[in-house]
């Protein structure tokens, strides 16, 4: 992993995005935006940065930096899609009951251990994010899908198809920032979210609700702003969009549609899916939803009603262009107000990702980083419920505070001397005590193999840490050559919470830095 | 009042009808005609329903009278997924609501804890969401020293004290709360007493029950304490697990009770079992059942009026298979909350039922 901006690219489309709807920006002239908006800029727009990366930022404008950043990126990943993408729902199932149907009991009593192929697709799937993650150009757009996959959840412990869920991943890919419009059509549609919201159940003679009352509650207007009516009336405008058990695609069973007149928010009509979408995108609610929460993803745990209400009606305006609204969210005053350093909590993914990142860790085996993502409470692919992640401060509890500081003090003190390539390599195969733990959520080894040392590969060699090995300690390309207070600078949004020696050996400052609890925060 | 509440989740979904056999039920063999417990070997409890023999070692607490069975326990429309199902129970949520905050921590919303205490709650194993909550301050500690020693390594070195943002002073008091309960344990834990009589530590129930009974012993004043004891979902082949697991649990309930009796701390506190749902009514084909519904809840403490409670619900009127519950689990949380901390709480229910199976 090297420079990432290096790879990215171009400035088109800038002048086209804040064509007119959007609130004016002052004038300014060009100028450096200097090292400390650079890493704000990149920290909350990726997985952390490293020194290099800001300093080929740091003197750029920061306004053409943040076109930039916004330019052209690839709509699809560029690590190779799984080998069992185009694996039919059928032949999964059939493939899993072959797999039960060998599990009998050993000699020895236990069930052999065979792979059953949708907890090893569902491993491979969370792996394979985590590798586009760790390996992007462009991790802005791996946030957003982030974000859409939070916002729009399905998770593999109900799906229960992996190449569904990996078609629903690449369609937030595709509109990542694009349009939000088109986003809430399509997932409608999705197979994935079909099956997670038993949408694939909702038929003429028994309506399923679980969609509608999701779409109203969680996906658009947000709780209170409908009744119970509007949910029956726009679950029975979805009936008869379903999946193809066969295929795995969507279907549209017009035997299976209720036709009837429906009210929904004061409108009748005799409303098919489109048409329920097509008002509540007219509803000015689902516009200041997006963009609270975009707030809270990008800016700050505390969002600006006045604020919120200027980028949703601009939001609205531009058809529900993604771009535009993330740029006015970039060039606010409240996201660079110093004021708002350090104003929001590192997700878990955010910070096992960015931790790697920055440190330059080798990664051979992406099982243990999504173990430690599964203990921090964030599973890509997994979500907790249909609420998706609750995030902000609920990140941080003393159970989760503890153990990301276990993650850290283990990177610190494994981070050293002598290659860690082997220390983190692990048999080859599938892990199947990772498939395991996932069939029970929350299971309760995560904090025994942490302390055991089993959690994260690399090990101290001979006995040196990145603490104590002083000059000795070699940080990786990633960090090497820094001095102290640009090392800090880097890892830490603010001050640091506890004092630090800053006259201390480079290793010493990343080892103080990473366990302060500024470094929670982006 | 005062009891300390120490809940035991069988993670996986505990087969209920193994555990408590209806053994006089001729539906019963024709449902788990290979999967089913001989009558031979049920311990009997009433001419209907008795236990798993591998629960013998609960049946001194039977026989004293300090050990309840809550039959048939269950809620409306049940979820057959394991996350969902114990999302449900722990947020004390009905099947189509998403609460956020746990059962405990939602009885003790708006009173006020003695603060003198340092820490509300106490989970030995990983899921602490029955406790998460404002109005609790909860610790998850699965070995003391251990915790202590982490604690120690995120102590406060004096620094900076700006106010700074929401964020940042969330994970300050968070840091604190930590701090705070390290400082108020280190001195008990350690000089907290062994158990009188030694738990398996070959199973991580045992090592959980050391540790709470440690807790106990040194008087530590907390709400609730949760252990759990995973491998409950036995799809395949599974009379060998769910034969060792009836073990492990019965011989670290039993233990656990002579510890506290041999500690006069028996009548202060209330062991609960659950479990994110029952089993399926019919076996499957791979010699093991599938995800259902209701199954019975274990109660035990000195206070505890033992005894059958509710009914076994019927194995001929079934709901897609599977049991309907004849009590809500809510009541039994209903019941706990007011047993055990004086609070009077519904959960969301409109007519709690009344258990009386604590004084």
């Amino acid at each position: 992993m090297t420079l990432r901006l290096d790879r990215r690219g171009f400035i088109t489309g800038a002048a086209a995005l804040s064509a007119g709807l959007w609130p004016a920006l002052p004038a300014q002239a060009a100028q450096a935006m200097g090292f400390d908006d650079a890493r704000l800029l990149l920290s909350r727009t990726g997985f952390g940065a490293t020194p290099a990366e800001i300093r080929a930022l740091e003197a750029q404008d920061y306004a053409t930096a943040v076109d930039r950043l916004l330019g052209n990126s690839r709509p699809q990943a560029a690590t190779p899609a799984p080998a069992w993408l185009d694996q039919s729902p059928a032949e999964v199932r059939r493939r899993q009951q072959a797999a039960e149907a060998q599990r009998k009991p050993g000699v020895d009593g236990k069930p052999l251990q065979i792979a059953r192929p949708v907890q090893e697709q569902g491993r491979e799937l969370r792996n394979w994010w985590v590798e586009e993650m760790l390996a992007t150009d462009q991790p802005l757009v791996e946030r957003m899908v982030m974000f859409w996959h939070g916002h729009f959840t399905s998770s593999m412990l109900k799906v229960r198809y992996a190449p569904g869920l990996f078609r629903q991943n690449a369609l937030f890919r595709r509109e990542a920032m694009g349009n939000f419009a088109t986003l809430l059509k399509e997932v409608a549609r999705d197979p994935a979210m079909l099956i997670y919201l038993d949408g694939m159940r909702n038929v003429v003679r028994q309506p399923n609700e679980n969609f509608a009352r999701e779409l109203l509650e969680l996906f658009t207007l947000g709780e209170g702003r409908y009744s119970e009516a509007d949910v029956k009336a726009a679950a029975r405008a979805f009936t008869g969009w379903t999946v193809n058990r066969e295929t795995g695609q969507f279907m549209d069973r017009p035997a299976q549609h209720d036709d009837s007149e429906k009210t929904f928010l004061g409108q009748t009509g005799r409303f098919g899916g489109d048409e329920i979408i097509a008002i509540l995108l007219k509803h000015p609610r689902t516009a200041e939803t997006i963009v609270e929460k975009m707030w809270r993803e990008f800016v700050s745990l505390r969002p600006d009603p006045a604020e919120v209400g200027k980028l949703a009606a601009s939001f609205r305006a531009s058809g529900y262009q993604i771009k535009p609204l993330l740029r006015a969210l970039l060039m606010s005053q409240a996201f660079r107000d110093p004021a708002n350093r350090g104003s929001l909590i590192k997700s878990p993914v955010e910070l096992i990702i960015g931790t790697v990142h920055v440190l330059g860790l080798p990664v051979p085996e992406k099982t243990q980083l999504v173990r430690m993502m599964q203990g921090l409470g964030q599973v890509p692919f997994d979500p907790p419920n249909v609420k998706g992640w609750p995030g902000g401060e609920s990140w941080i509890t003393t159970y989760t505070l503890m153990l990301r500081q276990q993650f850290l003090r283990r990177i610190v003190e494994a981070t050293t001397v002598a290659s860690m390539d082997g220390g983190m390599a692990m048999k080859p195969g599938p892990n199947r005590r990772a498939d395991r733990r996932q069939q029970v959520p929350g299971d309760d080894s995560t904090m025994q193999m942490m302390e055991s040392g089993q959690m994260m590969g690399p090990r101290p060699v001979e006995g040196r840490s990145l603490r104590s090995a002083g000059g000795e300690a070699r940080l990786g390309a990633s960090l090497s050559g820094a001095d102290s207070a640009t090392l800090l600078r880097t890892l830490l949004p603010r001050a640091p919470i506890d004092p630090i020696d800053a006259s201390a050996s480079p290793g010493a400052v990343v080892a103080a830095a990473m366990l302060d609890p500024a470094y929670q925060l982006k | 009042m005062g009891r300390i509440l120490l809940l035991v989740e069988l993670k996986g979904g505990n087969d209920g009808l193994n555990t408590l056999v209806p053994f006089a039920d001729p539906r019963y063999r024709e449902l788990r005609p290979g999967v089913g417990i001989a009558r031979e070997r049920v311990l009997p409890l009433d001419e209907k329903v008795g236990l798993h023999d591998k629960l013998e070692p609960l049946m001194e607490s039977w026989k004293a009278g300090d050990f309840a069975i809550l039959q048939g326990v269950g809620y409306p429309y049940p979820n057959r997924s394991h996350f969902r199902s114990i999302e449900i129970w722990d947020t004390a949520s009905a099947a189509s609501q998403t609460l956020s905050e746990g059962w405990i921590a939602q009885a003790f919303q708006a009173t006020s804890l003695p603060k003198g205490a340092a820490v509300d709650c106490i989970v030995a194993d990983t899921n602490a969401l029955p406790a998460t909550g404002p109005s609790l301050r909860t610790i998850v500690m699965q070995d003391a020293e251990s915790f202590l020693r982490q604690a120690a390594s995120m102590k406060e070195k004096g620094g900076s004290a700006d106010a700074g943002n929401p964020a940042l002073r969330h994970v300050l008091a968070v840091r604190q709360e930590i701090n705070a309960a390290a400082a108020g344990l280190r001195d008990r834990l350690r000089a907290a007493p062994a158990p009188t009589h030694a738990y398996n530590q070959d199973n991580g129930l045992g090592r959980q029950l050391d540790l709470a009974t440690r807790l106990l012993a040194a008087k530590v004043q907390v709400v609730a304490i949760k252990v759990a004891l995973g491998g409950f979902d036995t799809h395949a082949n599974q009379a060998q697990t769910h034969e060792r697991l009836l073990g492990i649990l019965a011989a670290g309930l039993a233990t656990l009770r002579k510890n506290l009796i041999a500690a006069n701390l028996w009548n202060d506190v209330v062991v609960m079992t659950y479990s994110e749902f029952g089993r399926r009514a019919r076996q499957n084909a791979s010699g093991g059942t599938d995800h259902g519904s209701a199954a019975p809840q274990f109660v035990m403490g000195g206070s505890v009026k033992g005894g059958l409670y509710g009914a076994y619900p019927s194995l001929t009127d079934l709901q897609d298979g599977d049991l309907k519950h004849t009590v809500d689990f809510r009541s039994v949380f209903g019941t706990v909350a007011q047993g055990c901390w004086g609070l009077q709480r519904d959960f969301g229910l409109r007519q709690p039922q009344r258990l009386g199976f604590l004084a």
